[in-house]
């Protein structure tokens, strides 16, 4: 397991949060527990299997949905 | 194309608010209805997609946003042929997001302004012995870095060589530089005014003060009260309930207008961001201000505070005993103050450096024949004077007359608290010295501000004996105060408050050894150079130990709590008039309806950037 922190563009509606956490947690690979968006650091964070994806999947999904990821960085 | 789109959201927003201006222009100026439906069908089509496209990313996750109401709303508006309000409502829900967008920055700022103070990179010290740029994050524990004028501390370290003065700014909240020189610690974040300085390093990333408070005030910033979960849990049902309403709504009257006006109005927006801004603006201010809140549970409990109980030494007091009263006593002052620190700059007695420190640069001389005296004082010889430097007892023993000035001077001192020293030259007193722990400088004002903040009760507990600590607490002017107290004693104090009294407590202390009583009160305050584990059993850290930080605290704490119930009372109000709006009056429609609905979320963001400026009187 990795933890990922995933900076994005700021956020601006709450309803964005549950898009991206929905979007996030459909992935296969992804703990759902660890998962969570938050809406004023604009961050998501996150524990993913990295034999099962990776974090560019990850950013792509976010991406899919319009949010502009800025960093990523995974530990 | 999905994505470029997205990207050029705000050239949209301006065109299609070009085209129904134009449209509205050209319908009054030359009477043009043909160019005015088409300005306004344009600028619908061109306003929809992107909303559409964010409620087909919506969707496919399974999610019932604002962009798929707002998306079938605009749709429906074009079916029947009502171009006007379908344009209209697109731009102002298009503008309304990049205007929040906007402002709600402009609430984040402080915090951001915290974040970009972290430093990116260091001069590492390769094994050639040349200093190369590296990374921050390349920096390792035990590394020696170079900081040169100008440049941010990288690390957490110690001063292996090199003097300079650093602005602590960034951790303490004050900025005044701060000498550092060889074995001096030095902090990451924090600027280096002047000259160089060689460190090695101590914590690096994420383990600095620095990171840790960065860590703690992002994660407080989003920290969610019992009141934000319910919302969010509420508006995810929400806005689905809205769509079936308008759906029932439609099918029952067969009023498409009516339908469509109800999705708009149904827009959950300011009730769901009102309470979030507040937060960050408010948690923002405490930051530049040295206060650092754990979230807004902590901030709920701590404006409704009924009682605060302090821990004396280190917290209401300097903590470092000090020369607190002197008397002299004849001529040759200057001599005698010699003669006192050549003496007792040979003993580690914590009375003999508070002296030490008093006197400060003097002429020292050798001394000779030193005789300590248990419980009594020092003896010594002194360019051939014999000098007793010690309390009542020693001066006894070496026969010192006292007159009865000195007499009255003595009981005077006793009374106010001090430990006393007594120096004699040749059997002559020269020197009264009172030496106390002090009342750390404005504490009394602090709490008075306190109490007409509306604290109740200011309770302190001490270890110290119950004579010093009434002392400290009729100067102070506290509703109560025990001595003799025990880390223990003074968590079953604070839990009996609690449990008993049902009152809302706040712990005030410095977190080393009060950690039971920080943790068992409702809000644990430490008082943190910023490097104690204190940070992390708080609840509220003060930023270098400043007490004149608490009433700022408590003050922004109720300011916020004042401000969330605004918003959410803009929310609801907000609400509750469109809706009679609708059912009692024929002047709603869809564009009042989002005009009035965005406004609102404005308004809530503008409102809670108000707490940015907060400040206490």
């Amino acid at each position: 397991m990795k933890k990922a922190t995933i900076q994005l563009e700021t956020l601006t509606c709450p309803s964005c949060m549950q898009k991206i956490d929905n979007a996030v947690k459909s992935l296969d690979g992804v703990d759902k527990e660890s998962v969570n968006v938050s809406f004023n650091a604009s961050k998501v964070k996150l524990e993913f299997d990295e034999e099962k994806l990776s974090i560019g999947q990850i950013e792509n999904a976010i991406t899919a949905l319009g949010y502009e990821v800025i960093k990523s960085q995974v530990t | 194309m999905q994505r470029y789109i997205l990207r050029n959201k705000n050239r949209i927003t301006l065109t299609s608010g070009l085209l129904i201006a134009l449209g509205f222009v050209s319908l009054w100026t030359m009477g043009n209805s043909e160019l005015f439906e088409w300005a306004l069908i344009i600028a619908s089509i061109f306003g929809v997609t992107p909303i559409a496209i964010q409620a087909y990313q919506a969707l496919k996750v399974k999610v019932v946003s604002i962009d798929v109401l707002v998306t079938i709303a605009v749709v429906g508006a074009f079916l029947i042929k009502n171009f006007e309000e379908s344009a209209i409502v697109t731009f102002l829900f298009l503008f309304g997001a990049f205007l929040e967008q906007r402002t709600l920055n402009k609430t984040r700022s402080a915090i951001k302004e915290l974040t970009e103070m972290a430093p990116e990179s260091a001069l590492k010290l390769r094994e050639d012995g040349e200093f190369e740029e590296v990374e921050v994050d390349e920096v390792a524990v035990g590394d020696v870095l170079l900081v040169k004028t100008g440049a941010k501390v990288p690390v957490d370290g110690t001063v292996i060589s090199g003097e300079g003065s650093i602005n602590e700014a960034s951790i303490t909240g004050e900025s005044i530089p701060v000498a550092k020189e060889k074995g001096s610690k030095v902090y990451a974040g924090t600027i280096l005014d002047n000259g160089t300085l060689q460190i090695v390093a101590d914590r690096v990333g994420e383990d600095t003060t620095f990171g840790k408070i960065i860590e703690l005030v992002e994660e407080a910033q989003d920290s969610k009260s019992e009141a934000e979960r319910f919302i969010d849990r509420f508006s995810k049902y929400y806005t689905p309930a809205v769509l079936v309403l308008s759906f029932i709504v439609w099918v029952i009257s067969r009023d498409p207008e009516l339908a469509i006006t109800i999705l708009v109005l149904g827009c959950p927006g300011a009730l769901v961001i009102g309470v979030p801004v507040s937060n960050v603006a408010g948690i923002g201010n405490g930051a530049r201000h040295g206060v650092l809140l754990k979230g807004s549970e902590i901030i709920s409990d701590f404006s409704r505070l009924d009682t605060i109980v302090f821990d004396k030494t280190g917290t209401l007091t300097v903590g470092k005993p000090a020369v607190a009263e002197t008397v002299y006593y004849g001529e040759d002052i200057d001599e005698v103050l010699g003669y006192l620190a050549s003496v007792e700059r040979e003993s580690d007695h914590p009375l003999a450096k508070a002296v030490l420190e008093e006197i400060g640069e003097t002429k020292f001389s050798t001394v000779e024949e030193t005789e300590v005296i248990k419980g009594g004082g020092i003896v010594a010889r002194v360019n051939g004077h014999r000098i007793a430097i010690g309390n009542i007892s020693l001066m006894e023993r070496e026969k010192v007359e006292l007159d009865e000035k000195a007499r009255a001077d003595v009981a005077r001192f006793e009374r106010n608290g001090n430990s006393l020293v007594l120096t004699a030259v040749d059997g002559q007193l020269k020197v009264l010295m009172g030496v106390r722990d002090r009342i750390r400088p404005g504490v009394k004002a602090d709490l008075q501000r306190l109490k007409k903040l509306g604290v109740k009760n200011l309770i302190m507990l001490s270890g110290d004996n119950q004579g010093t600590v009434d002392l400290v607490s009729r100067e102070l002017g506290l509703t109560e105060a025990r001595g003799n107290m025990l880390p223990e004693d003074k968590a079953a104090y604070i839990q009996q408050l609690i449990e008993e009294k049902g009152q809302i407590v706040a712990f005030v202390g410095d977190g080393v050894n009060d950690s039971p009583s920080l943790a068992l009160a409702n809000i644990g305050i430490a008082m943190g150079s910023g490097t104690d584990v204190a940070i992390e059993i708080s609840d509220v850290v003060l930023m270098n130990s400043d007490f004149g930080r608490l009433p700022h605290a408590f003050g922004l704490t109720k300011a916020i709590v004042r401000n969330m119930k605004q918003n959410i009372f803009i929310a609801v109000g907000v609400v509750l008039v469109l809706l009679s709006g609708l059912l009692f009056s024929d002047w709603m429609n869809m564009s009042i309806g989002m005009l009035v609905h965005e406004g609102s979320i404005l308004l809530v963001i503008l409102n809670g950037m108000r707490l940015l400026r907060y400040k206490i009187r």
